[in-house]
């Protein structure tokens, strides 16, 4: 704490000598002890992302190397927020719902807290986000992401073998409460998404920290949506019962009742086989009429499922 | 540095701005806000009284009034004119606090956003590389149709009465329920509304896609604070004492199903199946989910569901013949 106080209020570099004899706790110490107690401080301090500068003012006396901390890497610049905003901030703190990253949050709110801004975890009426991360090997791979480290990993889907996977991890994202990773597989020289949760013990560092760069036109939104289900491409044509098939019905882009207790209704819809299991959840509720592969891939959806004693 | 250096060199460095601004605090309100015990920060200070400027006479040490401390448990600080700002915000710490901002701008109406985008943008500012790293991180939340949500939100303000028309999928039903919100949450990557509902008799979360209709009744919201609210913890599926336990074999494609719902146990079968067991609220979303697999999922147990399960796949068959 001393180092620290001593480092920052310096104008001029301080030498190891100048240290020793005005640091508390360094002075009646031993010249091989002092130098061990320095070296572990500097590195704790590091560690704890106070970066301490070398240098000299005197540039002819280059050997003399001294150290200082400079006040603008060090202190938080200025930050004032309205009441509202800090409110927001305070509310923010609650989001993360993984151990480590919540006590990141919680500290960076202590030094808010520190420089002046009352957070006050006021009764907000927004929306509580909840981000979890249970997934054992994402924090591995967030560190691996922030720190641009290669990575090795076994991949598998539920059942099949997992393979082993070289990634330059890109960025992380969640998508319905599930982490992605993606990055460039080198294995497979191209763009993939790993889903976090198939990645099969161990998630080992395979390379140089920062040895590869990030392509700038890296959209991670976009590839978020590539999760999500495709824009409609057809419109199929369907009788549902009167009062069923709600969650149909809400999408339809037409309704017209039939008199015999249905309804035709008009569905814009993208991919076949998914819609026709969607229609098949329904049974005799719902019946697929137009177009035909979508009412033969129901068929056969429910002939399967009417085989439950067959084996 | 002591050993423990590694927490207690921050915390003091966050410390004494803090208590620079505050001109007398009582302990127990630090010890709060900064998530340790009240002795931890006593502990501190008494550290804290021995830093101060190098060479310094004592006129220059932090001075730290125990006697306040001791008698009254509040604390005061003076000279610490050479430490007026806390350390800046580390790349990780920054960055969870943005990941945190957005994912609440991405679940915020229009009307909230003007506050989130402006605290963001002072933290972003402020937080240097961790913004940066921010971009590597993206967290997607399902938008809300924007008419329920306000209403929801105004609901909530107004501590009003909610009236929704509610679909449940698992039945196929759209019901008509009046509910007292009590806070709007997301659970994986989804807007719920937590409220009590007057038809259930309880608390329920309700999924804002499922909203077909929302309006803010002239009501009252009756006080619910004696409520307990669901621990999201767990998850959202926990599981109910009367809840239906399931036998399921499940093959090929189906195979999605033990990673997507929370299983009690699974084993390889030596056809090349997994065998799940999980337990099932609402028998008829397990009925809709076998119908939907076409034989990837084959019940086991119970007996009676696996027969009403071909029984409705027939009866559906039958539709295709007659047209």
């Amino acid at each position: 704490m001393n180092l620290v106080i001593a480092l920052l209020v310096t104008q001029q570099y301080l030498t190891r000598d100048r240290i020793r004899h005005v640091v508390t706790g360094y002075h009646d110490q031993s010249d091989e002890a002092f130098e061990r107690m320095f070296e572990r401080d500097k590195e704790e301090l590091r560690e704890i992302g106070i970066e301490i500068e070398v240098g000299s003012h005197e540039a002819f006396f280059e050997d003399e190397q001294g150290y200082r901390i400079s006040r603008d890497a060090f202190e938080l610049p200025e930050i004032s927020l309205e009441q509202d905003e800090a409110a927001v901030v305070g509310l923010a703190a609650r989001v993360w719902q993984h151990a480590r990253l919540a006590e990141h949050t919680s500290s960076a709110l202590l030094k808010l807290k520190a420089a002046g801004v009352g957070v006050e975890p006021d009764a907000l009426a927004l929306v509580e986000p909840r981000l979890t991360a249970g997934e054992e090997a994402f924090e591995p791979l967030w560190e691996a992401v922030l720190t641009r480290t290669p990575v090795r990993f076994d991949y598998a889907r539920s059942g099949a073998d997992p393979r082993s996977r070289h990634l330059e991890p890109w960025g992380i994202l969640s998508w319905h409460g599930r982490w992605y990773v993606v990055g460039h597989d080198l294995e497979r020289d191209a763009t993939r998404m790993f889903r976090v949760s198939r990645v099969r013990g161990v998630v080992a560092s395979a390379g140089v920290s920062g040895s590869y760069d990030v392509p700038a036109d890296l959209d991670l939104r976009a590839e978020a949506q590539a999760l999500a289900p495709a824009p409609p491409d057809g419109t199929a044509t369907l009788r549902v019962r009167e009062r069923r098939g709600y969650a149909l019905r809400r999408r339809a882009v037409s309704v017209i009742p039939l008199g015999d207790g249905f309804d035709r209704i008009e569905l814009p819809y993208a991919g076949r086989w998914q819609t026709a299991e969607e229609i098949a959840g329904y049974a005799a509720d719902v019946v697929a009429e137009q177009p035909a592969d979508l009412r033969d891939a129901v068929v056969e959806i429910l002939r399967g499922s009417a085989a439950q004693e067959a084996s | 540095m002591t050993t423990s250096a590694r927490e207690q060199v921050p915390r003091m460095l966050a410390l004494v701005p803090y208590l620079r601004a505050r001109e007398s605090i009582p302990v127990d309100q630090v010890a709060d806000d900064f998530g340790v015990s009240r002795s931890q920060i006593v502990k501190d200070l008494n550290v804290l009284w021995f830093c101060g400027l190098p060479e310094a006479v004592t006129g220059d040490m932090i001075d730290i009034d125990m006697d306040a401390l001791e008698s009254e448990g509040v604390v005061r600080v003076d000279n610490t004119d050479f430490l007026p700002r806390p350390l800046r915000l580390s790349v990780a710490e920054a960055l969870s606090l943005i990941v945190a901002l957005r994912t609440l701008r991405e679940s915020a109406t229009v009307a909230e956003l003007p506050t989130i985008e402006s605290a963001l943008a002072k933290l972003e500012s402020a937080a240097g590389d961790g913004a940066a790293a921010a971009a590597a991180v993206q967290v997607h939340i399902e938008r809300a149709d924007p008419a329920v949500h306000a209403a929801a939100r105004e609901a909530l303000d107004t501590c009003r009465r909610l009236h929704l028309t509610y679909l449940v999928p698992a039945r196929d039903e759209q019901t008509e329920r009046d509910v007292d919100p009590l806070r709007l949450v997301t659970e994986q990557g989804r807007p719920y509304l937590e409220a009590w509902c007057h038809r259930a008799e309880g608390v329920r979360l309700f999924r804002l896609d499922r909203v077909t209709h929302a309006e803010v009744l002239d009501i009252a919201a009756d006080p619910h604070d004696a409520v307990e609210r669901r621990d999201l913890s767990e998850g959202l599926f926990t599981p109910g004492h009367d809840d239906l336990r399931a036998v399921l074999d499940v093959d090929g494609p189906s195979r999605w199903i033990a990673e997507h719902h929370p299983v009690d146990a699974q084993r390889e079968q030596p056809d090349g199946s997994l065998r799940i067991w999980l337990r099932v609220a609402d028998p008829g979303w397990l009925r809709r989910l076998v119908l939907r697999q076409g034989g990837g999922v084959r019940i086991v147990s119970p007996v009676w569901l696996a027969l009403e399960v071909e029984q409705s796949a027939r009866a559906a068959l039958l539709g295709y013949e007659a047209h």
